[in-house]
């Protein structure tokens, strides 16, 4: 069993979906990146998603792409998503890698997979790969036993949901709309059907991303998913250094809180 | 398909006509040159042919909306105008820079009633007004077709650009044949592919017809400021598809440098890099100063004022029919020009 599979099982036993943090690395510098997912370890995530930064990130929102774009200005590197991800896994927490493809091929699949397993990490979300054209980075991460990662949404077909499925090893990282990364006043129904039929097809474990940034948000998709991702209202925190200064050293004197809670007040 | 022909005839105005130019060709080492003028299309050049198709199908399928991004402005002013035409709410995406230099193409967009949303991201150019695009696509897929403009792209993009194009080659080869023979070479320029691509199709078993894509090469490859995909890119994937990219060793898209907007784009269509890898094309990269020298001559030798984005394959005419033992003979060297 991966540690991804076994980290969201642990929180299914407790009644909980596990939290999965995604930041940039480097935004706004490596160091405060570095620091700002520790930050996700001590208050709860489970799982934090390291995100090298890529030029042309179309599947982001504005506050993704600039946090990308600041990166690359100061001239990040995708090594420093694979410290970050041993920073990550030294914290405690599972680390997982999501990228845009061209980042993997260019470094090749058999060593990005080699790094990451290196580094302490255990799978990659790859947000712009469909399983039907990566056979070799399947390959390479079964043979490294790396999770692979891949995405469903409301758009997808029966027939796409299975082969998403059956490709996937971890989770499969179910799109609650269709669009890019960024906050959104409310989750939408569209959600808990994605979660549904991801399962229907065969997905043991699924996560929601996408426009999920509040607690009360993380809550309810808690009601129906195993595992709650939030991206871009982190890195607006981040971003926004008297929300930073604010949480940072409360969560490190705080005690360790888990995952998101389903509210019991909510039904299931 | 029979509505596409019947426009193609009745509103594009095709077949479009092949003019021999030979006070230009004397400068060409004195080789046969003729163009294929896609620039007397409706709304000004080849992308009106993939337009209409596209629009039908965005009919068919029952959208109402259509997206797309746009360079030189070519593309979004076919867009906006078949938009115009079938009656659909039509947005393009066009990098800030290129709203700039490619003012006048905004304002006919605009009077076709499409909305055109300047692109401020990245390097301000087509690439990123793609970014822009694929982002509205997926979020109002539900309603919206991604008209997309050149032959790259996910698939079916290629392939259905193409297949769009093709009208190009298989009129100018019939045409060609009427005058006398098939050509010695066929030549385009390529920035994404589409109008190298349709140029290009009908003749790939005509195993002595030389394929000549040219290519953007800005201050040229040697200073990096280029958009010469395939002679200075290497494999990568970009906007959904497997191609050859201008990229960083990480695979960080690189920007690209080109005096024309059309061909400024740090990828190319992936059946040229396929073209390219098999020997069945060429591609040649040109300067911005060698295309606008070209430019000069044809506008000045010919009255005909090309694109400058066609003024790349006008300079790559010069270059060829210049080789040594390449002198034209009766079949001469065909250009397909585009506005």
């Amino acid at each position: 069993m991966s540690a991804i599979t076994a980290r969201i099982d642990v929180a299914k036993a407790e009644g909980r979906a596990v939290l999965v943090g995604y930041l940039p690395v480097g935004y706004p510098t490596v160091e405060t990146s570095l620091e700002a997912m520790r930050v996700l370890v001590e208050a709860g995530c489970d799982i934090v998603e390291v995100g090298p930064p890529y030029s042309d990130p179309l599947l982001d929102g504005p506050v993704i792409q600039h946090a990308a774009a600041t990166a690359l200005e100061h001239g990040v590197r995708v090594d420093d998503a694979f410290r970050a991800v041993n920073v990550v896994a030294e914290a405690g927490a599972v680390a997982v890698i999501m990228s845009y493809a061209n980042l993997m091929l260019s470094r090749g699949w058999e060593r990005f997979a080699d790094d990451l397993v290196a580094a302490g990490g255990a799978g990659v979300i790859t947000p712009d790969l469909t399983p039907d054209a990566a056979p070799e980075w399947i390959a390479a991460a079964r043979e490294r036993d790396v999770d692979t990662i891949f995405l469903s949404a409301p758009s997808t077909t029966r027939e796409r949901m299975k082969l998403t499925a059956d490709a996937s090893r971890g989770f499969v990282y179910a799109t609650s709309l269709m669009g890019v990364t960024g906050e959104r006043a409310s989750v939408g129904d569209a959600a808990a059907d994605v979660v549904r039929r991801t399962r229907e097809a065969g997905a043991e474990r699924v996560c929601v991303g996408l426009g999920v940034s509040t607690g009360v948000q993380a809550a309810q998709v808690a009601q129906y998913a195993d595992g709650v991702i939030v991206g871009s209202a982190f890195v607006k925190a981040l971003g926004d250094g008297e929300t930073w200064r604010r949480c940072a050293p409360r969560s490190r004197n705080s005690p360790r809180a888990s995952g998101v809670r389903r509210d019991p007040g909510l039904d299931p | 398909m029979k509505s596409l022909v019947r426009l193609a005839r009745d509103y594009t105005g095709r077949p479009s006509i092949i003019t021999e130019v030979p006070r230009f060709a004397r400068h060409a080492g004195g080789a046969r040159v003729f163009l294929k003028r896609e620039d007397l299309n409706h709304s000004g050049s080849h992308k009106i042919n993939n337009v209409l198709g596209q629009a039908l199908l965005t009919k068919r399928i029952g959208k109402k909306r259509v997206i797309a991004e746009t360079g030189a402005g070519q593309h979004g002013v076919a867009t906006a105008t078949a938009a115009a035409l079938m009656d659909l709410d039509c947005v393009i995406y066009m990098g800030e820079e290129d709203t700039e230099r490619q003012a006048l193409n905004v304002a006919r967009m605009r009077l076709l009633g499409a909305e055109v949303i300047p692109v401020a991201t990245g390097t301000r150019t087509l690439r990123d007004a793609i970014n822009e695009a694929f982002r509205d696509w997926v979020a109002n897929v539900d309603t919206t077709n991604y008209v997309f403009g050149t032959a790259a792209g996910p698939h079916p993009f290629p392939a259905m650009v193409r297949d769009f194009q093709r009208v190009i080659s298989v009129e100018s080869r019939e045409q060609m044949l009427a005058l006398g023979g098939l050509p010695d070479a066929v030549l385009a320029c390529v920035g994404g592919g589409s109008n190298a691509i349709g140029s290009f199709d009908a003749y790939l078993d005509d195993a002595d017809v030389r394929l000549i894509g040219c290519e953007a090469a800005g201050d040229g490859v040697e200073t990096g400021r280029h958009a010469a995909t395939l002679t200075g890119g290497r494999p990568g994937i970009l906007h959904g598809s497997m191609s050859y990219i201008l990229q960083d060793e990480e695979g960080q898209t690189q920007p690209s440098h080109s005096i024309s907007a059309g061909l400024d784009y740090p990828g190319v269509g992936p059946e040229h890099t396929w073209l390219a890898s098999i020997g069945r094309a060429e591609y040649w990269p040109v300067t911005d100063a060698e295309a606008m020298e070209a430019f000069r001559l044809l506008t000045r030798t010919e009255g005909i004022l090309p694109a400058i984005e066609s003024s790349h394959a006008l300079a790559g005419a010069i270059r060829l029919g210049r080789e040594p033992g390449s002198r034209g003979d009766a079949a001469g060297h065909a250009v397909w020009p585009r506005r």
